[in-house]
């Protein structure tokens, strides 16, 4: 079962990570990477990690893929570059799944939000647990947790010095 | 549950915090301070450097561990923070003339190449693969910003892309070759990989595949062939002042962490790496200096010896042991004065936009500006290795260590190599000297802290020349407190 899904994640990743870099639209591009991401996470979770495995949906998928999809409708691609138009099958396709997220919403918000609650007791001392993942990252990698700041803050200043107008 | 925090030793890391402060302050110059205080920002970086090199010299002599067993103060450490403060501290110097010049003159300059260093100091003192990566993506990520900080220059633009998407690329490399290595030891420690390797006869395959690869990432950052596309392009599009921090303190801080691999976790008595390093260091020697011959921009040459200098210094790192890590050590100093050295001759005779840089346009320069000829002769003479200068005794350690671990042949194509090498260092000389046909005009900017500079490395390279002694036998101290 765990081989099972350890092949499809992994096969799943590394074909849709070809379709990144083969596409020419770089919408399907940015889509077809949500799905590499999506494999990756699953990939975290047959290890047992789950909480990694959120992080990498909601930060990467979520979060991050977002920021990239905006900045690519913001670049303003010529039509060409885009390749082919098929809007039409996007559009219905887009409505019907639109209305069922809708109705996905409200049958979640009328069952109730369910449990929310901390993981169950079992899985203390694993590496799934907040607690442990948080304790090893203020003890042994501590060093490396703090340089990971300072390389934030090298990322920003230079993103700021290429891409600002006047300094 | 409560967490028992590891002890922080943080007086450990004193000379990176000393540097990631004198960022901060300068950042908080440029936001907040009058507009007439930005001219005292290389003067803050001045003296935030100056006290680096305190920091480093309170240091000497202890081996101290920080932050649980991931960062180490001891002095093979140390003595590369001294190497990439002093190519800060001289790049800081012919930078700042130079950026009014341009006209880029911004504070972030500075800052970058403050937190560059402490990327670099990072790499050389850690001993956890995970910190190494964090420390080289902090310094080159700030590089990469560095070579397109020319904004306007479509060059430096090209420079910048050319030199993220490599860079972007080697860290794929060396970031599946420690998730791989993680899979194998089942942690990212050196100092653990060392004990779990040491008890075993020889490597798994999926371990062996890791070290290449982590390998592979280095090799492209140092720039040995063949990985060392980039480098030409990249050093001419960038502005000549980042080019020369280019050439210096990354290259030394690789061969920290290759240094730190190779002896501590991968001891080179195992005949395969050796093999390996063996070819690459004579294919990145040829190369460099075959393709050298060939360049009419002294940019380019410069860039392409720098590749053949890595290839130098790798002979040394074959040759393994306390003789050749000692020799790798002090050729890195060498390089790390007479290479700035001749950039900062670059610097100061080069022109706006940066358009004068072939060697026709340096025909007869003796004549006019005879100080400014001999300075850039002394570096040519110390880079082609010819005594007395530094360069001659950097190479003669490098070759006499390889003889004396055996790798005879080695030590001839490196000899060889060298007098390639002579050819294209002397054309130099000799246009300056010696041309029919002078330029036209000579661009020459008088600059003092670019002065200031030149008398720096020119008397480091004629000192290390005369007198290497004191300097080789530290670089032997830092070897030893390292190896045991």
């Amino acid at each position: 079962m765990v081989t099972a899904a350890f092949i499809i994640f992994g096969l799943a990743a590394i074909v849709s990570a070809i379709m990144v870099i083969s596409f020419r639209n770089p919408m399907a591009s940015a889509i077809a990477l949500i799905v590499t991401l999506c494999s990756i996470a699953g990939l975290f979770a047959i290890m047992g990690a789950t909480f990694v495995a959120a992080l990498q949906v909601i930060v990467y998928a979520g979060a991050i893929m977002v920021l990239f999809l905006f900045v690519i409708m913001l670049l303003n691609l010529k039509r060409d570059e885009f390749g082919p138009e098929k809007r039409k099958i996007q559009r219905t396709l887009g409505i019907i799944l639109g209305l069922l997220l809708v109705l996905e919403v409200g049958i979640f918000i009328q069952a109730g939000l369910g449990d929310f609650g901390p993981s169950p007791a079992g899985d203390k001392g694993s590496f799934t647990s907040i607690t442990e993942l948080s304790s090893l990252l203020f003890t042994k990698y501590l060093f490396a947790f703090e340089v990971t700041s300072l390389l934030l803050l090298v990322a920003i200043v230079g993103a700021v010095i290429l891409a600002k107008k006047k300094l | 549950m409560s967490i028992p925090i590891p002890s922080i030793n943080i007086g450990a890391i004193l000379p990176e915090i000393i540097l990631i402060a004198t960022a901060f302050v300068i950042i908080f110059v440029e936001l907040f301070a009058p507009k007439r205080w930005r001219l005292g920002i290389p003067i803050i970086c001045f003296a935030g450097l100056l006290a680096g090199f305190y920091a480093v010299g309170s240091l000497w002599g202890e081996t101290i561990f920080a932050f649980g067993e991931s960062v180490t103060s001891d002095n093979f450490a140390l003595f590369f923070k001294f190497i990439f403060l002093l190519g800060a501290l001289l790049v800081t110097l012919i930078s700042v003339d130079y950026l009014k010049r341009e006209g880029i003159y911004h504070a972030e300059y500075f800052f970058l190449i403050l937190l560059s260093t402490v990327g670099m100091m990072i790499m050389a003192s850690s001993l956890d693969l995970i910190s190494i990566f964090l420390g080289l993506e902090v310094m080159s990520i700030a590089l990469y910003v560095l070579a397109g900080f020319n904004r306007t220059d479509p060059r430096s633009n090209e420079a910048s892309l050319k030199y993220f998407l490599i860079g972007a690329f080697a860290s794929g490399f060396l970031l599946y070759g420690i998730a791989l290595l993680y899979g194998n030891f089942h942690t990212t420690n050196l100092g653990e990989i060392f004990a779990l390797l040491s008890g075993q006869e020889s490597l798994s395959i999926i371990g062996l595949i890791g070290i290449v690869l982590v390998l592979i990432g280095f090799f492209f950052k140092v720039a040995f062939v063949p990985f060392h596309m980039w480098v030409p392009d990249v050093y001419q599009g960038a502005p000549t002042s980042v080019t020369a921090f280019m050439s210096a303190g990354p290259k030394a801080a690789g061969f920290a962490v290759l240094l730190r691999i190779v002896i501590y976790a991968f001891n080179t008595s195992s005949p395969e790496f050796t093999n390996l390093l063996w070819i690459v260091a004579v294919v990145t020697m040829s190369v460099g200096n075959i393709v050298a011959i060939a360049q009419n921009n002294l940019k380019r040459m410069l860039a392409y010896s720098s590749i053949a200098h890595a290839g130098y210094v790798l002979v040394a790192v074959v040759a393994g042991g306390p003789v050749g890590t000692s020799a790798a050590m002090f050729y890195l100093l060498v390089y790390t004065l007479m290479n700035v050295g001749a950039f900062s001759i670059l610097i100061v005779f080069g022109k706006r936009g940066e358009d004068n840089l072939n060697f026709s346009d340096y025909a007869g320069l003796a004549s006019k500006y005879p100080l400014g000829a001999l300075a850039m002769t002394l570096f040519m003479l110390s880079l082609a290795g010819i005594p007395p200068t530094a360069g001659f005794v950097g190479k003669f350690y490098v070759f006499s260590a390889a003889v004396s671990q055996g790798y005879v042949t080695l030590a001839v194509i490196g000899v060889l190599n060298s007098l390639i090498s002579v050819y294209y260092y002397i054309r130099v000389v000799v246009v300056m000297y010696m041309s029919a046909k002078p330029a036209e005009k000579f661009y020459f900017t008088y600059s003092v802290p670019a002065i200031i500079a030149l008398i720096i490395a020119a008397w480091g390279t004629l000192q290390l020349g005369i007198l290497p002694e004191r300097w080789l036998s530290l670089a032997k101290d830092s070897i030893f407190s390292f190896l045991l």
